[in-house]
């Protein structure tokens, strides 16, 4: 597009922008002197930062489009460059361990409180990656198996006095348990109609949780959770902090561990077949269903993990904590880090769970935010910040 | 001997639409078979009913692999059909954008492959093995199909005869017995169905494959097929050898008559 169109378009979405704003950014009504009040200076700000974005958004686009043409092959991420140089890859992840390692001594406890979060957000994004990157399933209710991790240590701690290093590997199996269950009725569906029933369902098990009385003790939640022990030995508030902190790591180390393996494994290229194209993957002789149903599963052993860090954490926990805003948030880390990517997941949500932490200004139109960058991940970006690259298979030239 | 694809009276319905009319065909062992007609004649459809893809309306579907016995494929989901010894390829090419040429052809052999999930995540040497040699026989089909230097390339890079031959390629890891190509010289040049035909006759000689082809490049099906089954309009109206087919009056009025005006 020349330039002249394209400040023609820019003047003219401004002008929109300026008259769809009028009402709210320029209209003042004065309600103790009984006036309107005409700002217009805010007219001509609106007009002005409109105009500029619209130029920005309209550059960047352009630019996007130039560089798909000149390298498609040359479009492998930079990290993913960095980690299969083996000259960089050791110093590299060298310095992102010892970063890891050093944070809760370095930094306040506050901060660790926050980056247990953020590491948690992190086991949830890789499992809910294996749901909606991998096997592409819509998953809209995936708190429903968070809660059920959650809720399975709070409960079986109040009832039974059983330990975090026992309910852990429980719920892993529990949460496998509520995949199967809730993933066999609904996977016959497909796209939209799958999102939409996991919504429902995830809903389902709040609304549940929110009036069984008896069973979870309804609104008022579950208090007095106890953190983890050491073989026995409880903690003083700051080492119990540091302590979970360690915990969260080993799981997230876990986790791409066997994310990692089962991703290049048999099953896992049976999830991206499905994802790519349903009834090739049948052709080629995978069974469907029973793929889908892994992958859902799966999916759900890690939020249940998750969960019970989460109320291990929180000490803790009532309905409030598993809405589908919790949901969206996951999957808001799945898109924007990059779908079946496990690096860009983890990236998605260091970005997306910290940096509102941090900017206590934005925090409060997180979802806004979260939105705004979804379109501009979208556009400009569609494969996430990270994309996935898939493993290189070296062959030695055989003799004939 | 008994055929190995024996399809009987196979009728299909798409509401009111009969794309498919009681249709017989056989094919023997270590044939190479035609399916030809006008374009929604119902070949495609036929396919999709033989592969489990669509379940006939009425009809039979049996099939004869080498040294087994007679079994029925009725009602059976596509993926049993792959396991029982049938792979197809498609019109319109079906490859999987997110993952490159070897792993393309890696989900053929998973119908082959034994390990689990927990396998996956614990990698005992079992399946390191299994696994090795699940690559190292991709690799080698890959070889065989000329498409070894594209191995780590990701499918949807790959030039257009490339990739109806990675096609292929995926449906022969399946390691079946009979192979169902649809349309598989269409928007290929002239070398590449060149190529294309010295590929179906090594396939039929040295992997031990029958062929049941669907094509409109009336040099190749006449030049390939040991069998030629006719349909119009969901009936079969002829079958034969290439030159029976050529003298059949009725083939010539449905179908090669149009064709060789153009030609
Ligand atoms: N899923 C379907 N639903 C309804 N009609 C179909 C379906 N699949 C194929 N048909 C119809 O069946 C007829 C045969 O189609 P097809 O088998 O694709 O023909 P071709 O011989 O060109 O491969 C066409 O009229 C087509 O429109
Ligand atoms: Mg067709």
């Amino acid at each position: 597009m020349p330039i002249k169109n394209q400040i023609k378009q820019s003047l003219i979405i401004a002008f929109w922008f300026m008259i769809l704003t009028f009402p709210i950014m320029v209209i003042k009504v004065n309600t103790i002197r009984h006036t309107i009040d005409f700002r217009w200076a805010n007219f001509l700000w609106v007009g002005i930062v409109t105009f500029f974005a619209s130029m920005i958004w309209n550059y960047f686009l352009r630019r996007n489009e130039e560089q798909k043409k000149t390298d498609i092959a040359d479009d492998i991420p930079l990290i993913h460059k960095l980690l299969q140089n083996d000259r960089f890859r050791r110093p590299f992840l060298g310095l992102v361990a010892a970063f890891f390692i050093a944070y809760p001594f370095v930094f306040p406890m506050y901060h660790t409180s926050i980056m247990i979060s953020a590491l948690v957000y992190v086991m949830l994004g890789l499992g809910l990656n294996i749901v909606v990157g991998l096997a592409g399933l819509l998953d809209l209710g995936y708190v429903a198996f968070y809660a059920v991790g959650a809720y399975a240590y709070a409960l079986l701690n109040l009832h039974f006095g059983l330990s975090f290093w026992v309910v852990l590997p429980m719920s892993a199996f529990l949460g496998t348990l509520f995949g199967v269950l809730l993933g066999y009725p609904v996977l016959r569906l497909r796209g939209d109609y799958l999102a939409i029933v996991t919504l429902g369902f995830g809903e389902i098990i709040r609304i549940v949780l929110e009036n069984w009385d008896d069973f979870s003790n309804g609104p008022r939640g579950i208090g007095d959770i106890p953190a983890p022990s050491f073989f026995g030995h409880q903690f003083g508030q700051h080492d119990a902090m540091i302590y979970m902190y360690f915990i969260v790591i080993g799981l997230v180390l876990m986790t791409i561990f066997f994310v990692h393996r089962l991703e290049h494994s048999k099953i896992g290229r049976a999830w991206i077949a499905l994802r790519d194209d349903e009834i090739a993957c049948q052709a080629m002789g995978i069974d469907k269903f029973k793929t889908k149903l892994t992958a859902f599963a799966l999916g759900a052993t890690w939020a249940a993990m998750g969960g019970v860090v989460f109320a291990a954490k929180t000490s803790f926990i009532n309905p409030m904590s598993f809405t589908i805003w919790e949901s969206i948030t996951i999957l808001c880390v799945v898109v924007i880090g990059g779908m079946g990517s496990a690096i860009g997941v983890i990236a998605g949500a260091l970005v997306l769970i910290l940096l509102p932490e941090y900017l206590r200004a934005v925090a409060e139109y997180r979802m806004l935010v979260f939105g705004a960058l979804q379109v501009i991940v979208m556009v400009f970006k569609p494969d996430g910040l990270i994309k996935s690259v898939r493993k290189v298979y070296t062959f030695k030239a055989r003799e004939e | 001997m008994e055929p190995i694809l024996n399809v009987t009276n196979l009728t299909m319905n798409f509401g009111g639409l009969k794309a498919l009319d009681d249709v017989t065909i056989r094919l023997e062992k270590g044939q190479i078979a035609a399916l030809i007609g006008p374009n929604g004649a119902g070949k495609t459809t036929f396919f999709n009913c033989i592969t489990g893809i669509y379940e006939p309306t009425t009809g039979e579907v049996q099939i004869t692999p080498p040294g087994k016995n007679t079994q029925s494929l009725k009602g059976l989901k596509p993926n049993y059909v792959t396991e029982r010894g049938i792979a197809r390829t498609f019109q319109n090419i079906r490859l999987f954008h997110g993952m490159t040429v070897l792993e393309n052809v890696l989900i053929g052999r998973h119908c082959r492959l034994s390990s689990g999930i927990i396998k996956a995540m614990l990698q005992p040497p079992s399946q390191k093995k299994e696994e090795k040699k699940a690559v190292f026989d991709s690799y080698e089909i890959l070889e065989k199909i000329g498409l070894a230097k594209y191995v780590n390339d990701m499918a949807v890079n790959l030039p257009y005869g490339a990739q109806r031959r990675l096609e292929i390629a995926r449906a022969l890891a399946t390691d079946p017995f009979l192979l169902l190509l649809d349309e598989p010289a269409a928007g290929m040049n002239p070398q590449e169905t060149k190529e294309l035909d010295d590929l179906i006759l090594w396939l039929r000689d040295n992997e031990n494959v029958s062929i049941l082809l669907i094509e409109h490049d009336m040099k190749l099906v006449m030049s390939l097929s040991d069998w030629i089954h006719v349909v119009d309009y969901g009936k079969k109206i002829a079958e034969g050898t290439p030159a029976d087919i050529k003298a059949n009056p009725d083939v010539i009025k449905a179908y090669l008559g149009e064709e060789s005006d153009d030609a």
